[in-house]
């Protein structure tokens, strides 16, 4: 039998509570447990940061994180900015720019660029560039997404 | 070793250090190195899971008399920001910001670089050359016990430390720079970020009419742990910095290291690389 913990965090806004495997990482509990599949597993080491998501206000890799680390932090995931006014000149400028293809790194990219943005309202390509150091895409060649990032205004 | 019977996530120092008496307990901060290890199955957890998060003394960056203190649990991101950090130790600035990923290095904290103990921990450099030291906490009785050890003998091997079993490490301590003191870092990689060294250079000193004195000289991923360099900094020990020094300096070092091959770089590129970059971080010491 492996060893639960029960944890109670905000996730996108709303207080849930949840038993956990103590050993579990977030990205498991956020897919398998709470069904939100939104947040992608890539490579599960932190190295391509299709499992992005926001705790207290910064991005993570959700596969790094033990998901009893979760409890009673702020946490939002790709769902959560559904309804955010600034993910959606993000996401607008995505389709403008033709920044998605296959569309498996998108939601890790606007994790990270919605964060970046809220630090840097008027990131310029360089500081895009190394804002999304972390993220891999194997479609696009950076060059649509960096640009749709750039595009946005984010004051 | 047994299994994993428990979760613990302490609120203050003392339920922490108490929790630790046994020994048999796996210590949890930023993750970042501990979630994938485990998942893995290269790192089995022992009997308790503990979560140090929640414990205040571990936080936090602050100017203490003469030393800056950086709690364990500071993540990069919070030290390469830190306005004290990027006034008084840029060094160390200069290599959170060539630390992994910004994700990584929002969660990453400073305990967990040191207490992982790899030989090319990114931090380990400049805290080396900065003269650094450990803070410990323990409770060998029934009081808490703190004490602190300089980082140059707290490593001992890859993953390795001085650490007991019994002991946590609350932070670390940085002695305020005097005026004219310079230190230089550059961590040699075949990408800027994500990627685990080839090695990596820290060298700093009083500069003085051109005279380096106290000089330091640390190096990554070339020995089991991080390492000072003990020749090269005793043939740099108050010269003056031209050219032909500087060619001797290289020199020692190279001879000085003892690197292994893998699958980052052979031992020889590694000797060769620490010539060229010491070379190329003296210069622009002497140009500081």
């Amino acid at each position: 039998m492996s060893l639960k913990h029960d944890i109670e965090f905000t996730l996108n806004g709303v207080k849930r509570h949840v038993s956990v495997d103590v050993t579990m990482n977030a990205l498991a509990m956020l897919r398998d447990v709470i069904g939100l599949t939104g947040t992608k597993y890539g490579c599960g080491e932190g190295e391509c940061g299709a499992c992005t998501i926001q705790v207290d206000g910064v991005s993570l890799n959700s596969c790094l994180m033990f998901a009893v680390d979760c409890d009673g932090r702020n946490v939002t995931t790709i769902e959560g900015l559904a309804n955010d006014s600034k993910a959606d000149a993000l996401r607008e400028s995505f389709v403008e720019h033709g920044a998605v293809q296959c569309g498996f790194c998108t939601p890790g990219m606007i994790m990270q660029a919605d964060h970046l943005l809220h630090k840097h309202p008027h990131a310029d390509e360089a500081c895009v560039k190394r804002g999304i150091e972390g993220n891999l895409c194997r479609c696009t060649g950076y060059k649509k997404i960096v640009d749709a990032i750039v595009a946005v205004d984010g004051a | 070793m047994t299994e994993l019977k428990h979760y613990f996530a302490p609120t203050s120092l003392d339920q922490a250090v108490e929790c630790l008496k046994d020994g048999d307990v796996t210590i949890l901060a930023g993750g970042t190195d501990l979630t994938p290890q485990s998942q893995a199955g290269r790192i089995k957890i022992k009997h308790t899971l503990m979560n140090i998060r929640h414990i205040p003394q571990l936080t936090g960056i602050t100017l203490e008399g003469r030393e800056i203190r950086i709690g364990a649990l500071a993540t990069i991101t919070e030290i390469m920001e830190h306005p004290l950090v990027r006034e008084h130790l840029p060094v160390l600035v200069e290599a959170c910001d060539h630390f992994a990923s910004d994700q990584i290095r929002n969660a990453g904290t400073i305990g967990g670089n040191i207490c992982n103990a790899s030989p090319a921990g990114d931090t380990l450099i400049p805290l080396l050359v900065l003269d650094a030291s450990v803070e410990l906490a323990s409770m060998p009785e029934a009081k808490l016990y703190r004490h602190s050890m300089p980082l140059s003998t707290f490593f001992v091997g890859p993953g390795k430390t001085r650490k007991s079993l019994c002991e946590l490490v609350t932070g670390v301590r940085i002695p305020l720079p005097a005026p004219g003191h310079v230190a230089r870092f550059f961590k040699l990689g075949t990408r800027p970020a994500l990627d685990i060294s080839t090695i990596s250079i820290g060298v700093a000193g009083t500069l003085k009419d051109g005279v380096l004195s106290n000089a330091r000289v640390a190096f990554g991923a070339v020995a089991p742990t991080p390492t000072r360099a003990a020749q090269t900094e005793q043939a740099l020990e108050g010269q003056r910095l031209d050219a032909a020094t500087i060619e001797r300096v290289a020199a020692v070092a190279r001879d000085e290291v003892k690197p292994i091959d893998d699958v980052r770089a052979t031992a020889w590129y590694r000797k060769e690389m620490i010539h060229n970059i010491t070379k190329r971080i003296l210069s622009h010491v002497a140009q500081a």
